[in-house]
């Protein structure tokens, strides 16, 4: 299939943001009839080129043919005139309105004041029969799984494109790409087959459909040909059947030559008592079931791709999420988190978050505020730290952790991205955890400070603590950890105990294939 | 020389402009200076039937309530909360107070007093834990919550004053609205909540973790701060600000109200927080700043009263006073001004009398 011209073609594109380039020279096509999969992890591109596309973004340099003429999309409107079409995760649509007036919504067929909602009902019947949905068009949006709401999303944008190019609008045209970001992010198995259906039959009338997800296994089993972006830029295009998933994997992550320093040996042997086992634990559409041990000075990695998972079953074990099935054990004694995170910083567990910025920092209050934040919580609003106590604390981590500028007394929400992470970090530290769960804590900061937070996890390991640690690169990960954990669809698929053999093709492998087989 | 001297003088002018209860203070100096043309004896302060007597006093003396209410109303505002119910919380109190004295046989008997006090202000504090468990436990959005008790309150109170003006003619408690020591009461109680307040809040963590829930709830609860707790403890002592503030109203008119008892108080509070320098938006507070803001607005109620405002001007010309304070306040509205300075065309009216005020850094919001 897709021997013609391509529909699409973006050459050279470029975009800056202050202090980052998101989009560096890359080079984009698309062809009718196909499925086109755009993958790479956070902070590749995808929705920055996605944004160009849809006229969001105006592109800094660069060139984008549509149909072989150059085009500048100015705008999202401009966009779907052009006949390029977007739906999104969150689906953007009424949920309090009908299927047909959704469909219709913004062109309501009329005749003189009265809104013709019969025969609106009837096309709106129609068209969803074409897509080989069978739903009532005239019961509320809300009332349907997510799942048909996206359908109805993609038949809305795409009769839209009709509608314009009968001519209504003398510069509509139909539907030429159709832009799906991450649709299947929250469906279930039975909802993405019944998607899949509908995109195939979209692609077999000509439509050119560019499908993010981060589900490896769907990309095999529906796209035809895939582009990798890796930090900004292209780093490959590739028909789905030539490139297997370990390939994939390591065009997606690369291996990003460093200039950290060399990280002493530490003892891999030396882990002691068991500080948490999890047996069974899992949230439903979260993550799987899985079992974890962790040891007094172990470190133990998490790998896997964006979204499998890593970030959900670190909640877990911080009762920043429920789990709704399985058993925590802290040293040995069972232990509930139904309190919440609360009850597991009195367990002596400690959690830095993902998003620093919205979980983590108060932006508003100081340095030395956000520091003694959580052992001030723990100790309760009557019993405040000392003041000395607090000065001595803080100028000591500053100092340690090297935070700058080493003034207890700026807001946080003005220290840079590295700074803002070891604030975090000291605020943990001073809570003296016996656990210590990070999620992607080197991420967005710059090297030095990267190096300067792995030495600390090392430090900490050495002194007893046991880590869960998580990263997208795998460099990291194996040269932290005693164990890597590794991560896919959501479920637990492997523990491998790291050592001279194990390596990031390993991981790679592992990762791509689920399980060690 | 003189430009180095004069960028000090610049450095320290913006210094002292950048301090957070600068601006409020500049503004209420000037409404009492505003005063003394119109009012030559305004800074005058005289003994009259053995108290103290003057606009000054009066302004104390009618600022106890906005200033209580407000004080309350400043920790909910700064968990990023609302408390609309203050009014009704008032008019509980007076009523629940005036109820147990006119019922008793001896009116000055002093246990019956204290009795009244002490199941208004329950009655008061009954009506925060409502309000913090719709607020903390029930998920209600603060505004909706609070909604429910502002009407539901004024009925609560209406039945407890059986819909009629509830006289009293107790002495001891009349003392709570009137003067102690040549001094007016409400000045005791409010600097002593005042004080209380500052110490609550600054002495122990309370003021941080208040900060922390309001800067970003989530984060807290990751820091296991237990935003529950705190959100309930600023709801209960909003409403008991605003039960003391129902008693001081109630003895001072000598009987509760159910109708008319702390009427549009909500807003007054609301207004004196965000000229004091909080935000809306939560995060940080200022106490020093709403005592100010509180001010502000009762030295504007009385300024048109003695300058001789027509009456049926004033609800317009406060207004159009508030508009101008908060306009002065906005960040956004400040830098326009200045641009439009900066282009040689002076704005009109009022406004450019104003204009050098603009470069304040008074927070109002982020």
């Amino acid at each position: 299939m897709a021997q013609d011209a391509p529909v699409l073609t973006m050459t050279g594109i470029s975009k800056d943001f202050p202090a980052v380039r998101a989009l560096d020279e890359v080079d984009f096509r698309l062809f009718p009839g196909e499925i086109h999969a755009l993958l790479g992890e956070n902070g590749a591109g995808k929705s920055t080129l996605i944004k160009v596309l849809t006229g969001v973004y105006e592109l800094d340099r660069g060139e984008v043919e549509l149909d072989g003429a150059s085009v500048r999309i100015s705008n999202p409107h401009h966009a779907q005139q052009l006949g390029i079409s977007t739906v999104y995760q969150e689906v953007n649509l009424c949920p309090n309105l009908t299927v047909a007036e959704n469909i219709f919504l913004g062109r309501e067929q009329v005749s003189g004041p009265l809104i013709r909602s019969r025969r609106m009902r009837h096309q709106a019947a129609e068209l969803v029969a074409a897509f080989g949905l069978n739903i009532d068009v005239s019961a509320q949006l809300g009332s349907f799984p997510l799942a048909i709401q996206q359908l109805v999303a993609i038949v809305r944008a795409v009769d839209l494109n009709r509608a314009n190019a009968d001519g209504r609008s003398r510069t509509g045209v139909g539907t030429k790409v159709l832009i799906l970001d991450e649709p299947t992010s929250s469906l279930d198995r039975d909802e993405v087959d019944i998607l899949f259906g509908v995109m195939r039959r979209l692609r077999d009338a000509g439509v050119a459909i560019l499908f993010v997800s981060h589900f490896l296994d769907q990309i095999y089993e529906i796209c035809d040909r895939m582009t990798v972006l890796r930090n900004g830029k292209l780093v490959g295009e590739h028909m789905v059947a030539d490139l297997d998933r370990v390939g994939l994997v390591r065009l997606m992550l690369g291996r990003e030559l460093q200039e950290l320093e060399k990280l002493e040996e530490h003892d891999l042997a030396g882990t002691g008592t068991t500080v948490l086992r999890a047996n069974g634990l899992g949230r439903k559409r979260s993550i799987a079931p899985f079992d974890l041990e962790i040891g007094a000075g172990e470190v133990v990695g998490l790998a896997g791709l964006l979204g499998s998972g890593r970030t959900e079953l670190a909640r877990l074990l911080f009762g920043a999420d429920q789990a709704d099935s399985g058993k925590l054990e802290l040293r040995g004694e069972p232990a509930s988190l139904r309190r919440g995170p609360e009850a597991a910083i009195a367990r002596g567990i400690a959690f830095c978050p993902e998003n620093r910025k919205e979980e983590g920092l108060i932006p508003e209050l100081t340095v030395r505020e956000n520091i003694i934040l959580a052992m001030q919580a723990a100790r309760g609003w009557a019993r405040p730290i000392p003041r000395d106590r607090v000065d001595q604390l803080v100028n000591k981590y500053i100092a340690a952790l090297d935070i700058r500028p080493a003034d207890p007394e700026v807001m946080a929400g003005s220290l840079s991205g590295g700074n803002q992470q070891k604030v975090l970090l000291a605020r943990w530290i001073i809570t003296s955890p016996t656990l210590l769960v990070m999620d992607e804590p080197t991420r967005g900061i710059d090297v030095g400070a990267k190096a300067e937070i792995q030495k600390l996890v090392v430090s900490l390991a050495g002194d007893g603590v046991a880590v869960l640690y998580i990263s997208a690169e795998l460099d990291e990960v194996l040269r932290l950890s005693h164990t890597v954990g590794v991560l896919r669809d959501r479920t637990l698929v492997a523990r491998l105990t790291n050592g001279p053999d194990l390596t990031v093709d390993q991981i790679m492998q592992t990762i791509a294939r689920g399980g060690q087989s | 020389m003189t430009s180095t001297l004069a960028d000090i003088r610049a450095r320290d002018w913006r210094a002292l402009t950048r301090r957070q209860l600068f601006w409020p203070t500049v503004i209420l100096v000037a409404l009492l200076v505003f005063n003394l043309p119109f009012t030559p004896n305004f800074f005058n302060i005289g003994l009259r039937n053995g108290h103290l007597f003057g606009s000054l006093i009066s302004i104390l003396y009618f600022g106890t309530v906005p200033i209580l209410v407000a004080l309350g109303m400043t920790l909910v505002i700064a968990t990023k909360g609302i408390d609309l119910s203050v009014g009704a919380v008032m008019a509980i109190s007076g009523a629940v107070a005036c109820r147990v004295i006119s019922d008793a046989t001896d009116q000055n008997s002093m246990s019956v007093v204290f009795t009244a006090m002490a199941l208004a202000l329950l009655a008061a504090v009954a009506a925060g834990l409502f309000n913090g468990f719709m607020v903390a436990v029930a998920g209600v959005q603060p505004i909706i919550a609070t909604l429910i008790l502002l009407v539901a309150g004024r009925g609560v109170a209406q039945l407890i004053t059986k819909g009629f003006i509830l006289t009293e003619l107790s002495q001891p408690y009349a003392v709570i609205g009137g003067y102690a020591f040549t001094v007016p009461t409400g000045v005791f109680i409010v600097v002593g909540f005042v004080a209380f307040t500052a110490l609550l809040t600054r002495r122990t963590a309370l003021g941080l973790l208040i900060e922390s829930v309001g800067g970003n709830a989530e984060a807290s609860r990751l820091a296991g701060v237990r935003s529950r707790r705190i959100k309930m403890m600023v709801y209960v002592f909003c409403a008991l600000c605003a039960g003391v503030a129902g008693l001081w109203n109630s003895s001072s008119l000598g009987g509760a109200d159910a109708n008319n008892a702390g009427l549009w108080i909500e807003l007054d509070a609301i207004l004196a927080v965000v000229i004091g320098g909080t935000p809306l938006t939560g995060g940080r507070f200022s106490i020093g700043g709403t005592v100010i803001g509180a001010l502000i607005l009762q030295t504007l109620k009385t300024t048109i009263f003695t300058i001789g405002i027509p009456a049926q001007a004033n609800m317009v010309f406060e207004a159009a006073v508030v508009i101008i304070i908060c306009l002065l306040q906005s960040p956004a509205f400040r830098a326009r001004v200045v641009a439009l300075g900066r282009r040689g065309r002076p704005s009109p009216g009022p406004q450019e009398s104003v204009e050098p005020a603009a470069p304040a850094t008074v927070e109002v919001a982020p």
